[in-house]
């Protein structure tokens, strides 16, 4: 039974690997606005750490 | 109601906003994504003509759909940006335009792997995807121009309007499949009366449209958010988070 | 109030000018963008004289004739008004069957056989499960009787 799922009537290669793009692009995508938005807060803490009065 | 749309405007406000909002967001998109994937690969039945191949429809149509949406979000905060000169709105569209680069990126992409099998050519320079591949080369455009220039506001105003200027494309995408004899094939959903997808096929790809719209909102206010902390970072309020 | 409206106004002139611009670009690439010629219109004359194009049709029921031994086949396009005969040796994708979609590549030749190097099936918006194309034909095939 699972064999014939990921079979998908033989078009398989087709169904996965689409599903899986489309699974890795929108994680690389919240991974990359996460990742960008953490340096960033890091960037204005570190400056009020410091002292700074611009 | 013009305080509103001013309150609308601040950084701050929004800031705050959306920091509370991203949770409740994700964790729709999550659960919608999830089940609706569930009910394309599981529950709905094979197609009489396509079999299981048919299936990447729910990756296919949804990446596609989010991509002119995505599109219209960002051409729409730029011309905002443009002609009230509101900051935030341009931080919006420079937020939006990667995540629409990627969902432009995924329709091209599944598309071309569903055309192997089911038509019998992985491309096809019809107007559906000529037009689509335009798009894509839209995005990178607006993000090109952004990254050339080092002045923000440069970069808002040069950027923005090719946004507003190419906005003409969305509609030809869509009406691409009634106006030029194509390939691709006329509209599964939006057809005028009865659709022409079944029910047990349709709830799935209408969710997992909704799950996308839901991260595309989760993903697009983190965005923003980072444009904030990056134009704001000179100011007193960011100070005081 | 009075430069964002004067603002507003050049935004949409350009906006405006760009889309006539495309609009008389697309008139001018018409033929590439029409995808494929339909029977009436390679018919009519409509499509180009000695030059390879696409013919797009359906699949006339019971017309498909394959070679034995070979990868030749023959069969008709028809657009229910005009009818044209396809010659092709090659292989065909998956949903090339009778009645399907397609559209054909290739040249027409002197004795009005259009004879195709590439042919793709072009299938239409539905999508639903084998029970219910089926109690569609037989719906369609109590109408027709």
């Amino acid at each position: 039974m699972l064999l014939d799922f990921l079979h998908m009537g033989g078009y398989a290669g087709y169904v996965w690997s689409s599903f899986g793009l489309t699974a890795a692009v929108l994680l690389i995508n919240l991974a990359g606005a996460r990742r960008q938005f953490k340096q960033r807060l890091a960037f204005v803490r570190r400056r009020m750490a410091a002292g700074d009065k611009t | 109601m013009w305080k509103l749309f001013h309150q609308f405007g601040s950084p701050p406000h929004f800031y705050r906003l959306a920091g509370y909002l991203i949770p409740w967001f994700g964790a729709a998109a999550l659960i919608l994504i999830l089940v609706a994937t569930y009910g394309g690969l599981v529950l709905a039945p094979a197609d009489y003509q396509q079999g299981d191949g048919f299936r990447i429809i729910y990756v296919h149509v949804p990446s596609a759909s989010m991509s002119l949406f995505a599109y219209t979000l960002m051409a729409t905060a730029a011309g905002i940006g443009l002609i009230w000169r509101i900051k935030l709105a341009h931080a919006v569209a420079a937020a939006a335009a990667p995540i629409g680069a990627s969902f432009t990126f995924l329709a091209l992409a599944t598309g071309s792997i569903w055309g192997k099998p089911m038509w019998g050519t992985w491309w096809a320079w019809d107007a559906r995807l000529t037009s689509e591949l335009i798009l894509l080369f839209l995005f990178l455009g607006y993000m090109s121009l952004r990254a050339a220039n080092d002045d923000t506001g440069k970069a808002d105003r040069a950027s923005g309007l090719l946004a507003v200027v190419g906005v003409v494309n969305v509609p030809i995408i869509h009406y691409s499949v009634e106006w030029w004899n194509s390939l691709h094939q006329g509209a599964t959903i939006m057809k005028l009366g009865k659709p022409a997808i079944t029910g047990d096929m349709l709830w799935p790809l209408l969710m997992m449209i909704a799950g996308f719209g839901c991260y595309f909102a989760t993903v697009l206010m983190i965005r923003t958010r980072s444009q904030v902390l990056q134009r704001e970072r000179n100011t007193h309020w960011l100070k005081e988070l | 109030m009075k430069k964002r409206y004067q603002r507003g106004i050049r935004v949409a002139l350009v906006l405006a000018g760009v889309g006539i611009a495309v609009a008389l670009l697309l008139r001018a690439f018409d033929e590439n963008i029409l995808y494929f010629y339909t029977p009436v219109q390679v018919v009519a004359g409509e499509a180009p004289d000695g030059r390879r194009f696409r013919l797009g049709g359906l699949v006339t029921l019971g017309s498909i004739e394959r070679e034995p031994g070979s990868l030749k086949v023959s069969f008709l396009v028809t657009d229910n008004q005009e009818t044209l005969p396809v010659e092709y040796e090659g292989v065909l994708p998956d949903l090339f069957r009778d009645g399907q979609g397609v559209i054909a590549h290739g040249t027409m030749n002197d004795n009005g056989i259009f004879v195709a190097d590439e042919v793709l099936a072009k299938h239409d918006e539905d999508y639903m499960p084998p029970e219910v194309a089926e109690a569609l034909e037989k719906a369609h095939g109590d109408e027709e009787s």
